[in-house]
C-alpha cells in the first residue's frame, strides 16, 4: 500500500479546515477533524425529503403508548387500565385474529419441504395442503425457495394469481403484467420513483388517505394534490371536486401524473359504486392521468348492497384496453380475511404501459433482486383458495366467513358506540378495517389544546391513551378539511373485548367533555 | 394515440440512469435460451440454492413449526420434528405478539435483534445496542435507506470501490447523488491504494462534490479480497480524517477461503483504535442471511447496525422504516437462527455443523479450482477468490476481438460474454457491470455451480476461450501457469 508524504498539502478538508491530515503516526490523528466540525450524517445534513416525510401510523402517540406498556410491566397498577389496547394499526393478528389454517399448511410445507416424502407427514397435514405444496414446489427452479427468484416473482405463481384475477373479474390477466412485492407498500413506492422527477410532478390523493402515499410523495420530492371525499355524503368521491383540484393544480405549474384511489376506503371505509368508478376511469383516460388503484381492503366489504369491483375490470367492461388506460392495481397479504401482515406480500398489476416504460419497471424491481419466497407463495394461495371439493374447503370456508362476519359485526358495534358519543359523528365502515368518526369539540378543549401546542386531535388521542390505554391515531395524521377533528380506529381487537373497549371509550368521552365543557 | 400518461420520455431521469448488470443483458439473453431449451448455467448471481446447494435443516425446521404454530400442540409432532426445533420455534414466536402474521417493530422483533446484538459482541468483544440494529428485507433494503439518508442531491458525493457490486452505483443514481469511484489494484490483488483514494476525493471536491460517505465490501464482491486489519485500520483513519460515514458491506464475513486474513468486523478495529477515532467516525454495518453457508436470499433476512449516528439521526431512519411498516418475519427468525445457531449439546447441533462444514469447504475448494481453471486458459489471468462467492478474471481481449465488438455496438466484455453465453451455456455478468479500469476486461461468474460440475464447466470455459483467442488473436496470448 502507499503511503503518501509530501501531497499531505494538498488536499484540503471540504469544510476549509487547514489540512492536517495524518501521517504514519497516531498523534497527529487526534488533533484533525472530530472535535472542530460535526460528523458526516446529522439531523442538518440528512435527506430533506427524509424530513418531510411523516407517518403518522407508527408516530408519537404509538411511542408514547409504548412507554405506558413498558411501564405498565414494571409496575403493574399503574394506570387505570391493565393493557394498551394497539387500535393504531391494521395488524389483525398482534390483536389474536388466528391465520388461515390451509395457507400456514402450505407454507409450512414449501419452507420444510423435505417433510413431504415422508408418510408421517398425512399424520399432521391435510391431504390437499400436501398437494397444493408438491404443486407449488414444482412451480419452483429446483423447488430451491431459498433461491432469489425472477425479479417479478415466480413465473408459475404469478399464473396462478393471473388466472385468480380472470375469475375474480372475468376479464383476462396477463403473468407478465405482475410484479411480486415485499407487501404491496414497495410497488406503491416503485411506482412514485418513475412517476415523480420534480416537485413540479404531482399526484392526487383522496384526503383523508392512508399515509404512505403522502410520505412516499414526499420522499421522492414530489407534490401531493389533494382531493377532498365527502364526509356528508358517506365519504363519497365527487368527481368534479377532483376535477378542480386537478385543475387548480395545473394552473400552478404542477404536472398532474396520477391519481390515488383506495377502495374500499383507508381510513374511511367507504366502498365506490360502479358509477363513480367509471366516472373516475373516463377522467383518468381524458386527463392522462396514470390510476393507482390499492385494492388491498377487496375481501373487507361489510354492506350487503355494495360490492367490490376492481378497476381492471370497470375499465374492461367500458371497452376499455391497454390502450385507453394507465391502470396500476395493488393488492397484498396483509388484509382481508387472512390478515397476513408479517409476511410481507403483495402485488401491482400493470395495464397499459409501454414496453420501455415496463422495461425500466422491470429493471427497478430487479436491484433488490426479488421478494421474499413465502409471500409469493402467500399471495398465489390468496387469489387462489381451495375448491368445492377439496379437503380444507369446508374448514377453509368456516374460518374465512367467521373472520368476516366477526369484523362486520365490531365495525357496527363501533359505529354504533361512536355515534352514541356526544358531539361524535361517525360514517359506517362500508369496507376495510377503521373507523374515522368525528369530533366536534368544545372550545374550550381546542384552547386546551392549542396551549400546549397540539393539534385538537391528537390532544384528544393522547387523553384517551393515558385514561383507558386505546391506541388511535389523530386525523391529521391522514388529512382532513382544515377545522375538522377526527381519529383512526381500528376495528381489529377480538369482539369480546369490544364491550369492554366501548365502555370504557364512553366513560373516558364523558369525563372529557365534563372537563372541557363550555 | 396521444402520449400515454407514463411514457418513457416522462419518467423520472435517474430511473433512466439505473444500471444494474446482475440481472441485465447476459441475464435476460439467457433467459430467453433457456426458454428455448438451451441448458442455462447461470452464474450471473450469488444465489446458491439455485444451483443445487441444500438449505441448512435445522432453521427449515423451525419456520415450518412457526408457519403452523397448531403443529406444536399435536402429539404427532415429534415424528417429524426434532425437540430443539420445537423449543425454538416456541422460543420465537413468544417474541411476536402473534406470531409469523402480525408486523412487527418497523426496526424487527426486539428479541432478534437482541439476539443480532449478542453476536456482534461475542464476534467483537464489544457491546453491541439492539436498539441501533435495524432489520431489513435483506441487506439491499438497509443499504437503499442509508443512501437515500445520506445523499441529499447530486453534489452529494459517495466513495465506491471499483469493482463494485452495481447496488451501489444503481441506488446512487436512483437517488441522485454522484458516485466517487475508487480503484481496487489488480495487481496487488485487489488492494487497496490510498493515494489513489485521496486523489479521487480531490478531484470529486473540486468538482463541487461534498464526500459524504464511503462504502468498503468486505469481503469484496466481485473481487473475493478479504481486508486485512492494517487495511481496516487505514480506512477508519481515512474516514475520520475526511469526515465521510463508512458504510461496511459484511455480508459475505462467512465466506472466507484463506487462513491469512480472517475476517474482522469495522467496527471491532473502530473500537480497538480507541477515542478520538472509536467515539466520532460514524459506521454502518450490513449483514445478510442470503450469504455465508446458509444461502437463504430467498427469505430476505438482513440487518445494517449503526454506530456513532446521533440519536435524531436514528429516530429519522426508525421513521422512514416505520413507513413500510415491518421486514417480513420469517426472514428475521432465519436471521435470529443465523446468529445463534444450534450449540453444542443440541439435539440438532452435529448435523447443524456437518451441513456448515459441508458447504463451507466444498466453497473453498471450488474458489480454486476455479481460479486455477481460468489461469490455465489463453489471456486469462485471475487472482484467487480470498472470500465471497465470486470470481472476476481478466480477460486480454485481442484488438481483433474488440473491434468485431464494436461492430455489432457491444462493449467488448458483453461481447465476449454473449459469445460464451451462446457456446456453452454459461450465464455470467461483463465486468463492465462492476466497473473495471479503462480497456482492461473481466467477466464475473459465481463459485456457487455443484463441486462435481466444476471440471466439466471449466473445460467447457477453456475450450471457448482458448477458441476465441485464437480466432480472434494477433497477439501472443499468455496465461499464468
Amino acid at each position: 500500500m502507499r503511503r503518501f508524504a509530501t501531497d499531505e498539502r494538498c488536499f484540503s478538508s471540504d469544510l476549509g479546515h487547514s489540512a492536517h491530515l495524518v501521517s504514519s503516526s497516531g498523534a497527529a490523528a487526534s488533533s484533525a477533524m472530530g472535535s472542530t466540525q460535526s460528523p458526516p450524517l446529522t439531523f442538518d445534513s440528512i435527506n430533506p425529503k427524509v424530513l418531510k416525510c411523516e407517518y403518522a401510523v407508527r408516530g408519537e402517540i404509538v411511542s408514547h403508548a409504548q412507554r405506558l406498556q413498558q411501564e405498565l410491566q414494571t409496575k403493574p397498577g399503574s394506570y387505570p387500565f391493565d393493557e394498551i389496547l394497539y387500535c393504531n394499526i391494521g395488524n389483525p393478528q398482534s390483536l389474536g385474529q388466528q391465520p388461515v389454517t390451509f395457507f400456514r399448511e402450505v407454507l409450512a410445507l414449501c419452507d420444510h419441504p423435505s417433510i413431504l416424502d415422508k408418510s408421517e407427514a398425512h399424520a399432521l397435514f391435510s391431504s390437499d395442503a400436501i398437494a397444493r405444496a408438491r404443486q407449488i414446489l414444482d412451480l419452483i427452479p429446483g423447488r430451491a425457495t431459498g433461491a432469489y427468484s425472477h425479479s417479478q416473482g415466480i413465473k408459475g405463481l404469478r399464473d396462478a394469481i393471473a388466472a385468480g384475477i380472470a375469475a375474480r373479474d372475468g376479464f383476462p390477466a396477463n403473468a407478465d403484467d405482475i410484479f411480486l412485492t415485499d407487501g404491496a407498500s414497495p410497488a406503491v413506492h416503485m411506482m412514485m420513483q418513475l412517476l415523480i422527477r420534480s416537485e413540479k410532478d404531482g399526484i392526487l390523493c383522496p384526503i383523508p388517505q392512508y399515509p404512505l402515499y403522502s410520505a412516499s410523495i414526499a420522499l421522492h420530492g414530489g407534490s401531493l394534490v389533494p382531493y377532498y371525499l365527502d364526509e356528508a355524503a358517506g365519504w363519497g368521491l365527487e368527481i368534479s371536486v377532483v376535477k378542480k383540484q386537478l385543475e387548480d393544480a395545473r394552473s400552478k405549474g404542477i404536472a398532474v401524473r396520477a391519481i390515488v384511489v383506495i377502495n374500499p376506503g383507508n381510513p374511511t371505509g367507504q366502498v365506490l359504486a360502479e358509477g363513480n368508478q367509471r366516472e373516475i376511469v373516463q377522467f383518468c383516460k381524458k386527463e392522462g392521468l396514470v390510476l393507482l388503484a390499492d385494492e388491498v381492503y377487496q375481501e373487507n366489504i361489510y354492506v350487503e348492497n355494495k360490492k367490490f369491483n376492481s378497476f381492471k375490470k370497470i375499465a374492461r367492461s367500458m371497452g376499455y384496453g391497454e390502450k385507453d388506460l394507465s391502470l396500476v392495481s395493488f393488492q397484498s397479504v396483509s388484509k382481508g380475511y387472512y390478515g397476513e401482515c408479517g409476511k410481507r406480500g403483495g402485488y401491482m398489476e400493470i395495464t397499459g404501459f409501454s414496453a420501455d416504460v415496463r422495461e425500466q419497471i422491470y429493471k427497478l424491481a430487479s436491484v433488490n433482486l426479488c421478494s421474499n419466497i413465502s409471500g409469493q407463495i402467500l399471495a398465489s394461495l390468496v387469489m387462489n383458495t381451495p375448491k368445492v371439493g377439496d379437503e380444507s374447503y369446508e374448514s377453509f370456508t368456516a374460518e374465512k366467513n367467521g373472520i368476516l362476519s366477526s369484523l362486520a359485526r365490531r365495525a357496527k358495534a363501533l359505529e354504533d358506540a361512536f355515534n352514541s358519543l356526544e358531539g361524535v359523528t361517525c360514517n359506517k365502515a362500508e369496507g376495510a378495517m377503521y373507523l374515522f368518526p368525528r369530533l366536534h369539540l368544545p372550545q374550550k378543549a381546542i384552547e386546551a389544546a392549542n396551549a400546549v401546542n397540539a393539534a385538537p386531535d391528537a390532544f384528544y388521542a393522547r387523553r384517551l391513551l393515558d385514561a383507558t390505554g386505546i391506541v388511535v391515531v389523530p386525523g391529521s395524521g391522514f388529512g382532513q378539511v382544515p377545522g375538522t377533528w377526527h381519529f383512526r380506529c381500528t376495528i381489529l381487537p377480538q369482539e369480546n373485548k369490544i364491550p369492554a373497549i366501548i365502555a370504557r371509550l364512553k366513560a373516558f368521552h364523558e369525563s372529557f367533555l365534563g372537563e372541557f365543557r363550555d | 394515440m396521444s402520449p400515454r400518461p407514463l411514457d418513457y420520455e416522462s419518467l423520472n431521469e435517474n430511473v433512466k440512469k439505473v444500471a444494474y448488470a446482475v440481472r441485465g443483458e447476459l441475464y435476460l439473453r439467457a433467459s430467453e435460451l433457456q426458454k428455448e431449451g438451451k441448458k442455462i448455467i447461470f452464474t450471473n448471481v450469488g444465489n446458491p440454492h439455485a444451483l443445487g446447494q441444500k438449505p441448512l435443516t435445522f432453521p427449515r425446521q423451525v419456520v415450518a413449526l412457526c408457519q403452523a404454530p397448531f403443529l406444536l400442540d399435536d402429539p404427532n409432532v415429534g415424528l417429524l420434528f426434532p425437540a430443539d426445533a420445537i423449543a425454538r420455534a416456541k422460543h420465537y414466536l413468544s417474541m411476536t405478539s402473534g406470531g409469523l402474521g402480525a408486523y412487527s417493530d418497523s426496526r424487527g422483533l426486539p428479541g432478534i435483534r437482541k439476539e443480532v446484538a449478542d453476536f456482534i459482541e461475542r464476534r467483537d468483544g464489544y457491546p453491541s445496542d439492539p436498539e441501533l440494529i435495524f432489520l431489513t428485507d435483506g441487506a439491499s433494503k438497509g443499504v437503499m435507506q442509508m443512501l437515500n439518508t445520506i445523499i441529499r442531491n447530486e453534489k452529494d458525493g459517495i466513495l465506491v470501490p471499483v469493482p463494485q457490486y452495481p447496488l451501489y452505483s444503481a441506488t446512487i443514481s436512483l437517488y441522485g447523488g454522484s458516485l466517487v469511484p475508487y480503484y481496487l489494484e489488480e495487481e496487488a490483488n485487489w488492494g487497496l491504494d490510498f493515494y489513489n483514494i485521496r486523489q479521487s476525493v480531490a478531484v470529486a471536491r473540486s468538482k463541487g462534490i461534498t464526500v459524504r460517505a464511503m462504502v468498503i465490501i468486505n469481503p469484496g464482491n466481485p473481487t473475493g479480497q478479504c481486508l486485512s486489519e492494517a487495511n481496516i485500520r487505514e480506512l477508519l483513519k481515512f474516514c475520520f480524517q475526511e469526515n465521510l460515514v463508512l458504510l461496511a458491506d459484511e455480508v459475505y464475513q462467512q465466506n472466507i477461503y484463506q487462513d491469512e486474513r480472517p475476517f474482522i468486523s469495522a467496527r471491532k478495529i473502530l473500537f480497538d483504535m480507541g477515542p478520538p477515532i472509536s467515539k466520532e467516525v460514524q459506521l454502518v454495518s450490513f449483514h445478510t442471511v442470503s450469504k455465508g453457508y446458509w444461502g437463504e436470499c430467498g427469505q430476505r433476512g438482513g440487518y445494517f447496525e449503526m454506530t456513532n449516528l446521533p440519536p435524531q439521526t436514528v429516530d429519522e431512519i426508525y421513521k422512514v422504516a416505520s413507513v413500510s411498516l415491518s421486514p417480513n418475519v420469517p426472514g428475521q427468525i432465519f436471521l435470529g437462527l443465523m446468529v445463534n445457531p444450534p450449540k453444542p449439546g443440541d439435539i440438532s447441533h452435529l448435523k447443524f455443523v456437518v451441513e456448515s462444514k459441508a458447504v463451507l469447504e466444498s466453497l473453498r475448494r471450488r474458489a480454486h479450482i476455479m481460479t486455477d481453471g481460468f489461469n490455465s486458459c489463453r489471456n486469462v489471468v485471475c487472482n484467487f477468490t480470498e472470500g465471497a462467492m465470486y470470481s472476476f478474471p481478466q480477460i486480454c481481449l485481442p484488438p481483433k476481438a474488440i473491434e468485431a465488438a464494436k461492430k455489432v455496438g457491444k462493449a467488448p466484455d458483453v461481447f465476449y460474454c454473449l459469445k460464451l453465453l451462446e457456446a456453452t451455456g454459461i450465464s455470467t455478468v461483463p465486468g463492465s457491470g462492476f466497473g473495471q479500469k479503462e480497456g482492461v476486461f473481466h467477466l464475473r461468474t459465481t463459485i456457487l455451480p455443484a463441486e462435481e460440475e466444476m471440471p466439466a464447466i471449466m473445460a467447457s470455459f477453456k475450450k471457448f476461450n482458448d477458441e476465441f483467442m485464437e480466432q480472434y488473436e494477433d497477439c501472443r496470448g499468455y496465461s499464468r501457469m
